[in-house]
């Protein structure tokens, strides 16, 4: 069990300045996130769009901003959890006994939910009879490509994700690439390469088709696809793949008892506390008369919740706010020399 | 001004008057109309405002910009008549718009 002062659920732009917050006033913080890296929706959805609208920033994009705050953040060595996704909130004594996916379990007396809209997870197909062989012979991510050697695999998509594994699975499978219009969106050295194996016979390329049904008793057997002409193909197949992207889903945030405003949670404007002592949502996630959806309110927002973690996590001490261009203990925290 | 309907998946109608400027998932929003959730706020980069829009509208509505087929790739049961509702401006040309929701944006 890991103790901290303060858990970070989501590591977009608000989480980690708020981390900033925090161990600039002296407390600790750990931070989960459900996706496989920092950043949040900057780096999933617009890591190359500009944003022009970070205070004294004039333009920057998605990414630039992350690992700007990343490097912000670096004197901390803060501990993040990647790839976890934060399934359980409960109440313990004084504190909050907090549970992820991969088993991972703090105990914390401040939790703040960071988690934009929430977190990301992968686009299903809109088959619904998919759900029975996911994670058997259907799946939105590969871990071990050996399981295909030798089978015939349909993988359906148009971006990187669909090309690249469509290349690297046609060496030792049999490849249905499926997508729903001619275009690719993937690198254009990647769909040269598709289209020249096409070319070979080694990639069955079906180009404005999708899944209509799938079909199998105990095990796959075979999908329907069908074209915007209304044209039907069954495909004999032992696997299926599809690479939709990432979608944000709230998850089980709706179940830890807190106030929600469709997919927002209500919090006050001083400490941005939820109904829930304890429980804090900032930035996008949160909800309050004038709340605008802007990567400088979530700053704000975490500043202010930092400094009511203090209260919780240091009973007995008073908090005193002090400036990070005189503090000398601001600046030993940072490790920079003070005058 | 335009009078837009929304269909949503259960076929009800849903007509209001959205100001010239918002885009048709903004006047969604911002009348709670059920079944465009908008993650990203309108920046084209969610694809979660996706409509079918009428087969009479489709043409007479500005054209795609870049990017936004690509984003389309991504949402739930794509269709020809598919867009992003954040990307359909409103003007007076469009009074009388009619998009379908689909049953899910994801």
């Amino acid at each position: 069990m890991i103790k901290t002062d303060a858990l970070i659920i989501g590591a977009g732009p608000t989480g980690l300045f708020t981390a900033h917050q925090l161990k600039l006033i002296g407390l600790s913080c750990e931070i989960v996130d459900n996706l496989d890296k920092i950043g949040g929706q900057c780096i999933e959805l617009y890591p190359d769009k500009p944003i022009y609208d970070i205070p004294a920033v004039p333009e920057c994009t998605g990414e630039e901003l992350t690992n700007n705050l990343i490097d912000q953040i670096k004197p901390f060595n803060i501990k993040f959890h990647l790839g976890e996704r934060v399934d359980q909130v409960k109440k313990e004594a004084d504190n909050w006994n907090v549970k992820t996916s991969n088993g991972t379990i703090f105990q914390t007396p401040n939790v703040i939910i960071a988690g934009g809209v929430g977190s990301f997870e992968p686009r299903k197909f809109p088959v619904k009879e998919c759900e029975k062989f996911e994670n058997q012979s259907l799946f939105y991510s590969i871990k071990d490509k050996k399981i295909f050697e030798g089978k015939t695999v349909s993988i359906f998509g148009g971006g990187d994700s669909a090309l690249d594994w469509a290349v690297e699975l046609s060496k030792n499978s049999k490849v249905n690439l499926i997508h729903r219009r001619d275009e690719f969106r993937g690198a254009q050295a990647t769909v040269d390469k598709v289209h020249q194996l096409a070319k070979e016979g080694k990639i069955n390329l079906l180009t404005k088709y999708q899944m209509t049904a799938i079909k199998g008793e105990n095990r796959l057997e075979s999908i329907d696809i069908k074209s915007d002409d209304k044209e039907f193909k069954t495909l004999k197949t032992d696997y299926v793949l599809g690479f939709f992207g990432l979608i944000m889903q709230l998850g089980p945030i709706a179940n830890w008892g807190l106030n929600m405003d469709k997919k927002t949670i209500e919090v006050d404007t001083e400490k941005f506390e939820t109904n829930q002592k304890g429980i804090y949502a900032v930035g996008d996630i949160c909800s309050y008369p004038g709340k605008l959806k802007l990567i400088l309110s979530g700053f704000h927002e975490g500043a202010l919740a930092a400094r009511a973690c203090f209260k919780l996590a240091r009973p007995n001490e008073k908090y005193r706010f002090e400036f990070t261009t005189s503090s000398k203990t601001i600046k030993e925290r940072l490790g920079v020399k003070s005058d | 001004m335009a009078k837009i309907t929304y269909i949503t998946d259960d076929n009800k109608d849903h007509t209001i008057e959205v100001q010239n400027g918002l885009t048709v998932m903004e006047g969604a929003v911002q009348n709670d109309i059920p079944g465009i959730d908008a993650d990203c706020g309108g920046g084209m980069a969610c694809a979660t405002c996706h409509v079918y829009v009428k087969d009479e509208w489709f043409n007479k509505i500005p054209k795609k910009e870049d990017g936004e087929e690509d984003m389309l790739d991504m949402a739930f049961e794509p269709k020809k008549n598919s867009r992003l509702s954040c990307q359909i401006v409103v003007s007076d040309e469009l009074d009388g718009l009619t998009v379908n929701i689909p049953s899910k944006q994801g």
